[in-house]
C-alpha cells in the first residue's frame, strides 16, 4: 500500500501573532514556523501502518514557497520515504489545495491519503473533505482510529455526540484528530537519515491547476479584548457575586 | 436568490443548532428552504416545519440515506443545491464533514465558521484559534457557508402555520462507506452547544475519578459538562466534551473553568461566554486574564464548598 499525506508549513501556535500594519494578513516573517501539529499525526499514523507491515511507501507533500522543504522533511525524519513540494509563492486555498492534490493523485497512484482535519493557521477544516469529493473517493474525518483489514478501512471519528466508526473502501482520504495517535519525538540519526531522502520540487504551473483565490481577504483584526475581572475572596463571595452582582445563578 | 439550510438531526430530532443557522440565513434577506436527508425521518419534518423564516421543506428520505454519510449525501446535496444561491449549514461536526465536499463538487470555494454577514458576499470568520478575525469577501457565484452558532441567536421554532414539504425522490447509491456503529455519551445533562451553564474541568482535576466532581457540581448548576483538550487527553473525560478551538466552541451566560490553565486553543472555545468564572490554584494562571471572577485556591475543597454554598443558595 502506499501512502500520500499532506503537510502544511504554519506560525507555531504558541507565537504572539501580529498582524501587517496595513491590515492586509497576519504577519509571517521573522517568526517561528512549524509543521501543523494535525499533519505532524498524519504522518505519524501513515508511518506506524508502515511498520506494522501494511504501508510499503509513505510520500509527504506540501504546497508553498522553497521553505515549505524544512516541513517535508519533518516527515522524512518521522519515517515517511521520500517527498514532493508543489512550489509556488502564491496565495493556496483550500479548494485550490484540494485540486493540486488531486493532481498529484493521478501521478501517484496512492491507496490512502491522509491529512491533518484542520490547519492551526486559517481553521477552515475543508481541504480532506474537497479532495474526497474531487477524486469521488469515501472520507473518513476526524478519526481517532483507523483500522486496515482486507483492503478496506475502519475509521472511527470524533463527532458532536461522541464517536462513530465507518468502513471505507480504499482508496480513500482519511483526516486526523488529535486523539488517533502521539506523534514521536525525531531522534538526531533520523534527522540526519531524512537530509539523504529525496524530495521533487514541482513547479505549481506544470501541473496546469487554476487555483485562483476565490475568497478575497479584505482585512484582519484583532477581537475584541476580555477585560480581566476580579479575583473573589473565597466561594462564599464568588457565589454572592454570581447570584447578585452577575445574576447568571 | 434563495437559500437553502442542509438540517442537522438524528432522524427522530430536529437539532437546535439548526435554528442559529436560520438567523443567520435570515440576515442574507432571500427565501429560505429547509434539506432534510435521512430515512423515516417524518418526526424531524413535523419538527422543521414549525421553524420561522422558512418557505417549504425539502425531504429526501430513503434508506441509504440513514446515516447521512458524507460520500451520497454530499452528491445529493450538490445536486439539490443547483437551484440555489446560498448553502447554509451549522459548524458542527455534522456541517464541517458535509459541506467542503459539498463545496468541491459545486467547484465553490466554502467559507467556514462564519460569525459576522457584512453584505451578500462579505463575511466575517475567526482564524488562528479565534486571535485574529478575517473579512473575506466571496467571489463565487454561489456561496457555501457553514456557521458558528455561537454567533446567531436561534430562531423560532414555535412557528403555527402550514409550511409545503417536497419529497425529493432522487436516490444517490453509496458502495464506497457503510456506518458500523456509534458510541454516544449518553447523558441527561443539557446539550453543551447551547446550554445556560458550562462547568468545565481541566488537568488540574488529576484523574477521571476526580473528574466527577465537574459532573456533580453541573447537575447541581443543570449545566453542561465540558473538558480541556489535557482532561481529554489524560483521559479523564470523553473527546466530546472537549471545549476549544478544534472542540466545541461555547458561548454559555456562565462558563465555570475549573483547573483549567487556559491555553489560547481552549479560550478559543469559551471567550465569548456572557460570564467566566476560574478556579485554579496557580495564581498566574493565564485563565485568570480573561475571567470576570477569579479564585484562588485549591480545587477540591473550593468544589466542595461551591457545592455547600450553592445548595443552600438554590434552595432559598
Amino acid at each position: 500500500m502506499k501512502i500520500l499525506v499532506a503537510v502544511k508549513r504554519v506560525l507555531d501556535y504558541s507565537t504572539n501573532i501580529r498582524l501587517k500594519a496595513d491590515q492586509s494578513g497576519v504577519e509571517t516573517q521573522n517568526v517561528k514556523m512549524t509543521i501543523n501539529p494535525f499533519d505532524e499525526i498524519a504522518i505519524e499514523e501513515a508511518v506506524r501502518l508502515k511498520e506494522k507491515g501494511i504501508a510499503k511507501e509513505i510520500v509527504v507533500v506540501s504546497i508553498g514557497p522553497t521553505h515549505c522543504q524544512e516541513t517535508i522533511r519533518t516527515g522524512l525524519a518521522m519515517g515517511a520515504d521520500s517527498g514532493i513540494l508543489v512550489e509556488t509563492n502564491d496565495e493556496i486555498q483550500p479548494l485550490g489545495a484540494a485540486n493540486i492534490l488531486r493532481s498529484l493523485v493521478e501521478k501517484e497512484n496512492p491507496n490512502l491519503f491522509i491529512l491533518g482535519k484542520q490547519a492551526v493557521d486559517s481553521d477552515n477544516n475543508q481541504t480532506g473533505q474537497m479532495l474526497a469529493g474531487l477524486l469521488n473517493w469515501p472520507q473518513g474525518t476526524f478519526a481517532s482510529k483507523v483500522l486496515i483489514e482486507n483492503n478496506k478501512v475502519h475509521v472511527t471519528r470524533e463527532i458532536d455526540g461522541g464517536l462513530e466508526t465507518l468502513l471505507l473502501n480504499l482508496p480513500a482520504v482519511i483526516t486526523t484528530d488529535l486523539r488517533l495517535n502521539e506523534p514521536r519525538y525525531l531522534s538526531l540519526p533520523n534527522i540526519v537519515q531524512a537530509k539523504r531522502k529525496t524530495i521533487k520540487i514541482i513547479p505549481l504551473k506544470e501541473l496546469n491547476v487554476d487555483v485562483t483565490p476565490r475568497l478575497k481577504i479584505l482585512k484582519v483584526s484583532l477581537p475584541e479584548k476580555r477585560r480581566s475581572g476580579v479575583k473573589v475572596a473565597d466561594v462564599k463571595d464568588l457565589v454572592n457575586r454570581l447570584k447578585n452582582e452577575a445574576r447568571v445563578i | 436568490m434563495k437559500t437553502i439550510v442542509i438540517v442537522e438531526h438524528d432522524n427522530k430530532v430536529f437539532k437546535q443548532t439548526n435554528l442559529h443557522v436560520l438567523t443567520a440565513a435570515k440576515q442574507l434577506n432571500h427565501e429560505i428552504d429547509l434539506f432534510i436527508i435521512g430515512y423515516q425521518c417524518d418526526e424531524v419534518v413535523k419538527q422543521a416545519s414549525h421553524c420561522a423564516y422558512i418557505k417549504k421543506v425539502l425531504v429526501a428520505d430513503a434508506q441509504v440515506y440513514q446515516h447521512q454519510l458524507a460520500e451520497n449525501t454530499a452528491a445529493l446535496i450538490a445536486e439539490i443545491a443547483k437551484n440555489y444561491d446560498y448553502i447554509l449549514a451549522p459548524a458542527t461536526t455534522f456541517g464541517k464533514n458535509l459541506l467542503p465536499r459539498v463545496a468541491a463538487l459545486m467547484d465553490v470555494a466554502m467559507i467556514s465558521d462564519v460569525i459576522k454577514i457584512e453584505t451578500a458576499d462579505t463575511f466575517v470568520r475567526p482564524t488562528y484559534a479565534g486571535n485574529v478575525l478575517t473579512t473575506i469577501k466571496s467571489e463565487d457565484a454561489k456561496k457555501i457557508i457553514s456557521i458558528r452558532m455561537t454567533a446567531f441567536s436561534a430562531a423560532s421554532a414555535k412557528e403555527t402555520q402550514s409550511i409545503p414539504v417536497e419529497k425529493i425522490s432522487q436516490i444517490v447509491p453509496n458502495t464506497d462507506s457503510q456506518f458500523e456503529n456509534q458510541e454516544l455519551t449518553a447523558s441527561s445533562r443539557p446539550d453543551l452547544a447551547d446550554a445556560r451553564i458550562v462547568v468545565s474541568g481541566g488537568r488540574g482535576l488529576k484523574s477521571a475519578e476526580n473528574f466527577k466532581l465537574i459532573e456533580e457540581l453541573a447537575d447541581l448548576l443543570g449545566a453542561a459538562v465540558g473538558a480541556s483538550r489535557a482532561a481529554v487527553d489524560a483521559g479523564f473525560a470523553p473527546n466530546d466534551y472537549q471545549v476549544g478551538q478544534t472542540g466545541k466552541i461555547v458561548a454559555p451566560e456562565l462558563y465555570i473553568a475549573i483547573g483549567i490553565s487556559g491555553a489560547i486553543q481552549h479560550l478559543a472555545g469559551m471567550k465569548d461566554s456572557k460570564v467566566i468564572v476560574a478556579i485554579n490554584n496557580d495564581p498566574d494562571a493565564p485563565i485568570f486574564q480573561i475571567a470576570d471572577y477569579g479564585l484562588v485556591g485549591d480545587l477540591f475543597s473550593s468544589i466542595q464548598e461551591l457545592r455547600n454554598e450553592l445548595s443552600k443558595s438554590l434552595s432559598h
